[in-house]
């Protein structure tokens, strides 16, 4: 299912092709292709600074007085781990993850993912780069509940230039690996709450993007269906995908292998470091 | 799957907010095809008249009216009473200077007989100048009569008497032979017998007396008005009506019709508009977060304003489409009753620019609510995100 790391180029390179390619990774690239010993240090690089946070800071200015989510948040993540972001209401964890999917321009700061400076897009390349680099997992789901299941994978492929055949095709399959496949013609109102969570997954799998943005995906799930539906988080953490996962379920983090914990907008601490009465 | 196939799956979801959007549309497109087709119908009704009578013109004895149909068109009174038209009369029409521009002259005589018990009218006339002039009569069966002996019977008449070709009916005890059968008018003609000018003359007791006299001017010798003046001149006692005038005003009548329906037109396009600005935008707001989702997973704003569009121009390609049919519809069952003779208009642009009309109205009224879908926030879309 995953990019590779060592197809990843490949991957940067066509979506430049389509517009997506990032400025700020043009100069990675262009170290890499160096000499080989230079070029797999940039490599490593990369892959040790696949999300890279610096400074970010997000201040809401509504009709009342600001608020500020996030002061000056910091993190870096290695590609292929499976990041746990925990923390209380309000600590802005779904700030964070709004703006590491490229739906909200930060305050301050800068956010990379893969060498590319989200943030210093043009235009609607940042929607490219959602429909190439990223996969939402929403917590409710979020299916369009006039689409089939086996539609709504197809959805991120509706904009795509391929034939029609091979975006079904790639849905089949999609929706075969997470063990839906018997289900595809069923609309989202026919299907369980762990089913529908797996169509969620399977649409944003459904484009093999290196990275999935996943906000509470258990939070509307029984405890029998939490642990399939991490299982499978964890079969394609397995499989070399990047996941950084929200959520407020202490029961869960023992699939991270990396879980922070925020509050008041700041990286607060990093299990197991965490005071035992850090509240979660 | 292509943006197409999220706009059909919604449209179908949403029925009725779909038919609404149709309907919309559809009522006004129905309305202003119904209302083009029926002007055009009248105009090319009132033409046609024009093109068939040319310059009629019938001569009536200036008297007490009474209401004459001539070609289903009202052309004021003929008189009657004291004061009639003779033999003298149509000598005097023969003697105008301008009577090289007058292409056939019909005088007529017109009375109530009693026939088998019924009572029904009976004309005398030229025969030959009376079917020259009046083309639309046409005999089924048989022929116009040649001799004092002979009669055509109207539909109405033929029916009521129950005459066939060949039959013999007795007026006033002159037996005459039904030589021909008129085929139906739908107009006063098919209440008529209509014989030989003298014969009619001899039993109605009215010697060289004429109830009128229909003249048919020739286009483009002389100006109908000028035929019109030296006919009032050679016959002071008569009144002249040019057919033309009473085409002309029904010309104008339509034409002030017609730009009474290009009013309405034009405020039924803005109403239906409206209800399709109204409706899209209520459908992108209901549509909110599901956009927002569109927007997370890569969908362009470009994608999202030409996804609503898509909606719109599929809802308004079918609501032209049902609209032509809808306002071809209402024309066939009204025009009857504005204009009895008239045809319904068929033009095949019509239905082109009804079509053109919905899409263009349609599309255009749903820009708005489609740009403003497109420039959605994708983070206050999902919230909760």
């Amino acid at each position: 299912m995953r990019a590779p790391v060592t197809e990843r180029d490949d991957r940067t390179a066509g979506a430049a092709a389509a517009g997506a390619a990032a400025e700020a990774g043009e100069a990675g690239r262009d170290a890499a292709a160096q000499t080989a010993p230079a070029g797999q240090a940039a490599v490593d690089e990369r892959a040790t600074r696949f999300i890279d946070v610096r400074g970010l800071e997000k201040t809401f200015s509504g009709n009342g007085a600001p608020v500020q989510a996030l002061r000056g948040l910091d993190l870096t993540v290695v590609e292929g781990s499976f990041l746990g972001v925990m923390g209380q209401s309000g600590s802005g964890k779904s700030t964070f993850l709004s703006i590491l999917g490229g739906l909200s321009h930060p305050t301050a700061g800068s956010i990379g993912v893969d060498g590319i400076d989200l943030y210093k897009l043009p235009g609607e390349r940042l929607a490219d780069f959602r429909r190439e680099y990223l996969g939402f997992v929403f917590q409710s789901f979020n299916l369009v509940p006039y689409l089939t299941a086996l539609e709504n994978v197809m959805l991120p492929l509706t904009v795509k230039r391929m034939p029609g055949a091979e975006k079904r095709e790639r849905a089949e399959s999609v929706l075969d690996h997470v063990g839906l496949a018997d289900r595809a013609g069923h609309l989202p109102g026919k299907l369980s709450g762990g089913e529908q969570e797996r169509a969620a997954i399977a649409r944003a799998l459904v484009n093999e993007p290196p990275l999935i943005l996943a906000d509470e995906p258990t939070g509307a799930l029984d405890s029998e269906t939490t642990v399939e539906i991490m299982d499978l988080f964890a079969r394609l953490n397995g499989e070399g995908m990047t996941i950084v996962m929200v959520t407020h379920n202490p029961e869960i983090k023992r699939y991270f292998d990396r879980t922070i914990v925020l509050r008041d907008g700041r990286l607060d601490c990093e299990l197991p470091a965490c005071a035992a009465e850090t509240p979660l | 799957m292509r943006l197409r196939t999220i706009a059909f799956s919604n449209l179908w979801r949403r029925k009725a907010r779909a038919a609404f959007l149709v309907a919309g549309i559809l009522i006004g497109v129905g309305t202003v095809v119904a209302l083009l087709s029926l002007t055009e119908s009248m105009t090319g009704q009132a033409q046609a008249t024009m093109q068939t009578y040319g310059a009629n013109i019938v001569v009536a004895p200036d008297g007490k009216d009474v209401g004459l149909s001539y070609g289903g068109m009202s052309i004021g009174g003929v008189s009657v009473g004291d004061k009639v038209l003779s033999q003298a009369d149509l000598e005097r029409i023969e003697s105008i200077p301008a009577r090289s521009a007058i292409s056939v002259l019909a005088p007529e005589l017109v009375g109530a007989v009693t026939a088998k018990g019924q009572r029904l009218l009976l004309m005398g006339a030229d025969p030959a100048a009376e079917f020259k002039l009046k083309n639309w009569w046409s005999v089924d069966t048989g022929r116009p009569p040649a001799n004092g002996h002979e009669v055509v019977a109207g539909a109405a008449a033929a029916k009521a008497l129950h005459l066939q070709m060949g039959d013999y009916v007795t007026i006033r005890g002159r037996r005459f032979t039904v030589t021909g059968l008129l085929r139906e008018t739908g107009g006063q003609d098919d209440q008529l017998l209509i014989a030989d000018l003298g014969a009619v003359q001899r039993i109605l007791g009215k010697p060289g007396q004429l109830t009128l006299i229909q003249v048919a001017a020739k286009y483009g010798v002389t100006p109908v008005d000028e035929v019109v003046r030296q006919l009032d001149a050679a016959l002071p006692q008569a009144k002249v009506t040019a057919m033309q005038e009473v085409v002309k005003s029904r010309l104008h009548a339509v034409d002030q019709f017609k730009g009474f329906s290009y009013a309405i037109v034009g405020v039924v396009i803005a109403i239906e508009a409206l209800v399709v600005f109204i409706t899209m935008m209520g459908s992108v707001n209901e549509r909110t977060h599901e956009i927002g989702v569109f927007r997370a997973i890569g969908f362009r704003r470009v994608h999202i304003t030409r996804l609503i569009l898509l909606e719109a121009v599929v809802a308004s390609l079918l609501a032209g489409v049902l609209g032509y049919v809808a306002g071809m519809a209402v024309t066939y069952a009204v025009l009857p009753a504005v204009a009895k003779e008239a045809q319904v208009a068929w033009m095949p642009l019509l239905a082109v620019a009804a079509i053109a009309l919905a899409v263009v109205t349609g599309g255009l009224a749903s820009l708005y609510p489609a740009l403003h879908a497109g420039k959605m926030d994708p983070t206050e879309a999902l919230r909760a995100l």
